[in-house]
């Protein structure tokens, strides 16, 4: 296992970005849901959910297990259509619409064990066509400003949980979609390595601003790194409350969640999800 | 180091009480067998030296039909694998009628292989074409559909074609199964060669085998039976090879 670099070398390298390369348009992403349901069978997973999220915001789903968070993204993704009513996402009404806007980064890194790191992060290159070459040139300029050069030809095995989770996010952001669609990306790593990572992500997202859509468990990660979090009830799902996250979110994290107001939130979404509760 | 040492001690030691039970006529005295038909290794090892040419072309005959037989299967069974990993109506049809084929009683069938196909090679490539398919085939279809289906979101919503997402995720995921599958393949085409062989006894160590018993040439059969083996553990050894060559991240 090797170890992760340290965060304030990687805060100075977000400082010195560099535009985005060529093939990376950055197209409007905004989202709007209306009265959409959602059911498998006679389950219903979501009953008339409304949603809106302007281009660059970042908002957090928080909700009780199994409410259908995961479900949500695979239907803002475009991975399923919607039982009734309406998603659009950047303009995109159906489902292969959605899914050309929106790129997905599941629980798991899923980083595959054949190819190398920087090959992982270059898969939606590959998949236009773009040759292995240029394909790795372009993903090595991003190795390079996210703190991952040195580890482009390592396997993933080789990649410590962190690295391997910050090579699934390149993944995902070298799509260039204008929206990403995060389901609980640092669920399965430690306490302080997560910490690492959010304030990683949180610079990342500062220097490359994309619409996102984070579902996670933990509300402390909901509002150190979104605008706004949405608290969902339990099945069928609904929104109970939409909070407005305290700025800024860019800082040191360990002031940021310290910060008696960013305390004061975090108590009234808890009190949203003790609502929305079964 | 143990990896050799550990079966050529096992091998050793079986074979020398098998020379003291059989050379002494120990062994053929208790079977109440007259003792040319229990031969000593010594005397198979005599019999392999004093036939190596008649040996050596059976044996290339037989290998011969091994590869073509098992060439045929790997290139059937992998299409058939990825046809029905890509159709579900394909599998659901198929799937039935290839655990049928892996039923069909060979012994019975081969000499009717040998009506429908006449003597020579047509038979035995048939005969191991078809044993071979089936643990390729189910093996093969197996690692396709081994694929976790979170990757397989991940790749679409990176704009993988359906082609895409089966080589750069199905393929290789289902690669480690396929050798798996080959290496079953490949030891039991040397069985399906025999059996091929002694249904048109024309050449091939199988028809050398049914002479030498007829003609009670003990040793010579035995001679023809460990060449058999020889045969099967290298080809078997060098799939293993392969796949450490290429699956690489196991």
């Amino acid at each position: 296992m090797r170890q992760d670099t340290k965060m304030p070398a990687e805060a100075e390298q977000f400082a010195g970005a560099v535009a985005m390369p060529a093939s990376m348009p950055v197209v409007e992403g905004q989202l709007t849901i209306r009265d959409l349901g959602h059911s498998y069978g006679e389950l219903s997973t979501i009953e008339s959910l409304d949603l809106d999220l302007a281009t660059h915001g970042v908002l957090g789903l928080v909700g009780p297990s199994g409410c259908g968070k995961s479900t949500l993204l695979e239907l803002i993704a475009g991975l399923q259509e919607p039982t009734s009513g309406e998603i659009e996402v950047g303009g995109q009404v159906s489902a292969s619409g959605r899914l050309g806007h929106c790129a997905f980064m599941p629980q798991r890194d899923l980083l595959l064990p054949w190819l190398s790191a920087i090959d992982n992060s270059a898969l939606a290159l590959r998949n236009r066509g773009i040759r292995r070459g240029a394909a790795r040139r372009e993903a090595g300029l991003l190795f390079e400003r996210f703190g991952l050069a040195g580890f482009e030809r390592s396997a993933p095995a080789e990649l410590s949980g962190g690295m391997r989770q910050r090579v699934a996010f390149l993944r995902t952001l070298i799509a260039g979609k204008p929206v990403l669609a995060l389901d609980e990306p640092f669920a399965s790593l430690d306490a302080i390595t997560r910490a690492e990572m959010q304030q990683w992500l949180a610079g990342a997202l500062e220097t490359d601003p994309r619409t996102v859509v984070l579902v996670t468990h933990d509300i402390e990660e909901a509002l150190y790194l979104c605008d706004s979090v949405a608290v969902l009830s339990a099945r069928p799902a609904r929104i109970v409350e939409r909070l407005s996250a305290p700025a800024p979110r860019y800082g040191n994290r360990d002031e940021a969640v310290t910060d008696p107001e960013f305390i004061a939130v975090r108590e009234s979404a808890m009190r949203a999800l003790k609502e929305g509760a079964p | 180091m143990r990896r050799w040492l550990l079966p050529m001690l096992l091998l050793a030691g079986l074979i020398g009480a098998w020379q003291l039970a059989a050379g002494t006529g120990a062994l053929a005295d208790l079977l109440n067998l007259e003792s040319f038909l229990v031969p000593s290794p010594a005397e198979i090892a005599e019999a392999l030296w004093q036939s190596r040419s008649l040996l050596a072309d059976n044996a290339w005959i037989t290998l011969e039909e091994v590869l073509i037989g098992f060439g045929c299967a790997l290139v059937a069974g992998v299409g058939f694998a990825i046809a029905m990993h890509l159709s579900e109506t394909l599998r659901l049809a198929f799937q039935p009628l290839i655990i049928a084929s892996q039923t069909i009683p060979i012994v019975v069938i081969a000499p009717i292989l040998v009506v429908w196909l006449g003597f020579g090679i047509g038979p035995t490539l048939a005969i191991i074409a078809l044993i071979c398919f089936f643990p390729i085939t189910v093996n093969t279809l197996d690692g396709l559909r081994s694929v976790d289906p979170e990757a397989t979101k991940m790749m679409r919503t990176l704009d993988a074609s359906r082609g895409q997402i089966l080589r750069r995720v199905e393929a290789p995921s289902a690669l480690p199964y396929f050798f798996s599958g080959a290496k079953i393949a490949v030891a039991v085409a040397v069985i399906g060669a025999v059996f091929g062989e002694l249904a048109a006894p024309d050449s091939g160590l199988g028809a050398l085998i049914f002479r030498d018993m007829n003609q009670l040439e003990t040793a010579r059969a035995f001679a023809a039976v460990a060449v058999l083996s020889a045969m099967a553990i290298v080809l078997f050894a060098i799939l293993a090879l392969a796949e450490r060559r290429i699956v690489t991240w196991r």
